[in-house]
């Protein structure tokens, strides 16, 4: 294992699919977590959950995972059931949560979970250095967790997900409470594992990250996908080439919100929001706020983006 | 200032559960549990346990034994239960009254030897007849003494003065007139017995029962059949007592790592590997069996190292009871940590049962000296049966085959809390 101790993520995958959902459905009580959700992966792809805190995305990990039984529906990793030791062994989970031993050192966590997965001798140590390795951690190997940063606890639980080298893995909001810095090394680990052709589920509620890392999105919102498709066919499907302004604007509060809401834009904090057919339209909002006795502060063009995908299909914000 | 830290600190006790269970409802339900074993809330003062055989068969002794047997404070068994094998059983003898000590069933036995009867006054032991003997296991201190004080009270109601005196009226009315010499010798020994009698009234305490021979109105010998060579009677009881209670403690504290990983989510990572939840829980069983036996081993080595307890020549007694023993304690904790939902609740259930199976189960006071029904409570514990075992091997030097009972209760506690935590554990298992 000289860099990658996962030669079977470099060879084709055969069929079937890493990952095949059917109307999965999963209540807890009277709520519907997940409900009714269905969803192909393709072998390599890097495929983004994106939705709201509540929205179903970690149910559905686990029900992926084996962990969440469905009340209707099934879940086939590579053609086996989730769950299955089959489904098991294909499968890496890095779960929200930093479920790792603190009182064991990154090394022996390792280890650990290695064994779990049944990797003992060279093939074990192997794996543990490759993981090591991949997330910069061969430095503080010995240190307790308990003693690490927030950084490099996500980075260590990162890599306990892949220790068994699996052929597909589910990252579950891997960038959680961690700074931009760490943020940064994640996706370039995450970006390294793509680059070996990594099959890889990614959830998150930053729009900006699913937009980095994904080859193709899922919006979820109440336990549905209600959009699934690339980032750029996702817009154009929502927005065809329409534009959206951005303008910020001075006048009496409930002047400004009462004009916005009436040209169709809606209001962001202190900045309005319109969406346009073309740069001739910008003219005559401009003319129109004038009239109405409101000042132009500040205006700028900008391409739609999942922000705005998920505004337009849902009504209401991502980070709502 | 003061006032909204105050109100503060009662919102967050309120909130804390576990904290709310410590401070109120263990004080009480300990206060009671003190209470109901030694605060007299039962009529029943314990019965001391003695096996009383006959073997003189004489009306003195016969008189003595129902004596004895009218004594509230005595429970007189002449023979063994009857069982199924054995409905009709032989009444014990020397030997078997013996064994029985040995063995535990007793803390003493009496017995009354032959030829007794003729001559049942002792007088300081002058009388030249045989003794009554009195078989002991020290590691009961109380009951030899209480034995040997009612068999005193037994002899002074059973055949009292007057009956002396009586018998010289009729010796006199149907053999003739003593001589001089005679009376003189009666009347003395008549003054010696009212001068007993007159010391024992007044509370002087007669010298109590030795190896050799008794000074109350009936010669009595004692003798130790367990333990006589043991230097430390009780060293083996609390080695095995305070460790068993501390091993539940343990226990329990480790087996509540369950529930740190259950937080931090590492217990779904795991189960969600080649790990099942059988697999996981049969690993914190074993894991649970090796700590709480090593901390036995360190405790016995220390009580042989510092107390001269004999551990080495009890090697097989200790290993068969030691893991039997860590076996059943490791399935009481991962019961608990499987019952619980938070660290507080197994601190706060944990403490409570640890604390009143070791006070029923006889880790904090030796059980004999409990009410009969709290002796049968303690046997739904663990700590009894661990106790019991260890002082077979310990104590009473009993081979390994001796150990049966205690051995396939602690299996069968085990199994059956084991079973119990893996079916609760299902709750892991799947969200």
């Amino acid at each position: 294992m000289s860099t990658n101790p996962h030669p079977s993520n470099l060879s084709p995958v055969p069929s079937p699919a890493p990952l095949e959902v059917n109307a999965l459905i999963k209540r807890f009580g009277q709520v519907v977590a997940v409900d009714g959700i269905s969803l192909e992966m393709r072998a390599g792809e890097c495929l983004g959950l994106l939705g709201p805190n509540g929205a179903g995305k970690s149910t559905l990990i686990r029900a992926i995972a084996g962990r969440a039984i469905p009340d209707a529906g099934t879940v086939a990793i590579f053609g086996d059931a989730a769950g299955s030791p089959q489904a098991r062994a294909a499968l890496g989970w890095v779960p929200q949560d930093l479920a790792l031993y603190p009182r064991l050192s990154a090394r022996e966590n390792l280890r650990s979970f290695g064994r779990y997965y049944g990797l003992t001798g060279n093939k074990l140590e192997q794996a543990v250095s490759w993981c090591l390795d991949w997330a910069a951690l061969q430095d503080r190997a010995g240190d307790l967790v308990s003693t690490l940063s927030g950084g490099m606890k996500r980075r260590l639980n990162m890599a306990a997900g892949l220790i068994h080298q699996p052929r597909l893995v589910l990252m579950d909001e891997p960038t959680v409470g961690v700074d931009p810095q760490s943020r940064n090394r994640i996706f370039e680990m995450i970006e390294a594992l793509r680059k070996e052709g990594m099959t890889i589920i990614y959830t998150t509620h930053y729009m900006e990250e699913a937009e980095r890392l994904c080859d193709r999105i899922a919006i979820v919102d109440h336990g549905r996908i209600i959009a699934l498709d690339t980032r750029e066919a996702l817009v154009h499907n929502s927005f065809a080439s329409r534009s959206q302004v951005l303008a910020r604007l001075e006048g009496p509060p409930g002047k400004v919100s009462a004009w916005v809401e009436s040209r169709g834009g809606r209001l962001v904090e202190t900045t309005a929001e319109f969406t346009i057919e073309g740069p001739n339209e910008i003219a005559a909002l401009l003319d129109a706020a004038s009239e109405a006795g409101l000042e132009l502060v500040d205006l700028s063009l900008r391409r739609p983006n999942l922000e705005s995908v998920f505004l337009h299909l849902t009504g209401r914000e991502l980070r709502d | 200032m003061i006032i909204p830290i105050v109100r503060t600190a009662i919102l967050a006790l309120r909130r804390d559960r576990g904290s709310m269970v410590l401070s109120f409802v263990v004080p009480i339900a300990f206060f009671s549990l003190f209470a109901i074993i030694f605060g007299g809330q039962h009529s029943t003062v314990p019965k001391i346990k003695v096996i009383v055989v006959d073997e003189d068969q004489s009306q003195a002794s016969r008189q003595l034994v129902n004596g004895l047997k009218n004594d509230g404070s005595l429970l007189v068994i002449t023979e063994p239960e009857p069982t199924k094998e054995q409905p009709q059983p032989t009444p014990y003898t020397a030997s078997t009254a013996e064994d029985s000590v040995k063995a535990g069933d007793v803390s003493v036995a009496l017995i009354v030897p032959q030829g007794w009867g003729a001559n049942p006054i002792s007088f300081r032991g002058d009388s030249g007849a045989p003794a009554i003997q009195l078989l002991s296991d020290q590691s009961d201190t109380i009951a030899p003494q209480m034995v040997g004080g009612l068999l005193q009270k037994a002899a002074m109601t059973s055949m009292p003065l007057t009956m002396a005196e009586q018998s010289m009226k009729y010796t006199e009315q149907y053999l003739g007139a003593y001589t001089p010499e005679q009376r003189k010798k009666m009347e003395d020994t008549l003054d010696r017995l009212r001068s007993m009698q007159s010391e024992q009234s007044n509370g002087a305490k007669g010298s109590s029962s030795t190896s050799t021979s008794s000074g109350g109105i009936i010669a009595v010998k004692t003798r130790s059949v367990v333990g006589e060579n043991k230097k430390s009677p009780m060293i083996s009881f609390y080695a095995a007592a305070i460790g068993v209670m501390f091993l539940l403690f343990t226990a329990t504290g480790s087996a509540g790592a369950l529930l740190d990983e259950a937080e931090s989510g590492a217990l779904d990572r795991v189960l969600s590997s080649r790990i099942t939840m059988t697999g996981l829980l049969a690993g914190k069983l074993v894991f649970n069996i090796l700590l709480a036996f090593t901390q036995l081993t360190v405790m016995f080595l220390w009580a042989w190292a510092v107390f001269k307890l004999d551990f080495f020549t009890h090697i097989p007694g200790f290993i068969v009871m030691g893991l039997c023993t860590a076996f059943a304690v490791a399935s009481f904790g991962i019961l608990l940590a499987s019952i619980c939902r938070t660290r507080a609740q197994l601190g706060a259930l944990s403490t409570l049962l640890v604390l009143t199976m070791s006070a029923i189960g006889g880790s904090m006071f030796p059980r004999y000296l409990m009410s009969e029904t709290m002796q049968k409570a303690g046997l739904c514990t663990i700590n009894a049966w661990a106790i019991d075992g260890f002082t077979k091997v310990f104590w009473r030097d009993l081979p390994v085959t001796a150990l049966w009972p205690q051995v396939s209760v602690l299996l069968a506690i085990g199994i059956v809390l084991f079973a119990l935590a893996r079916r609760i554990a299902r709750r892991w298992e799947y969200a």
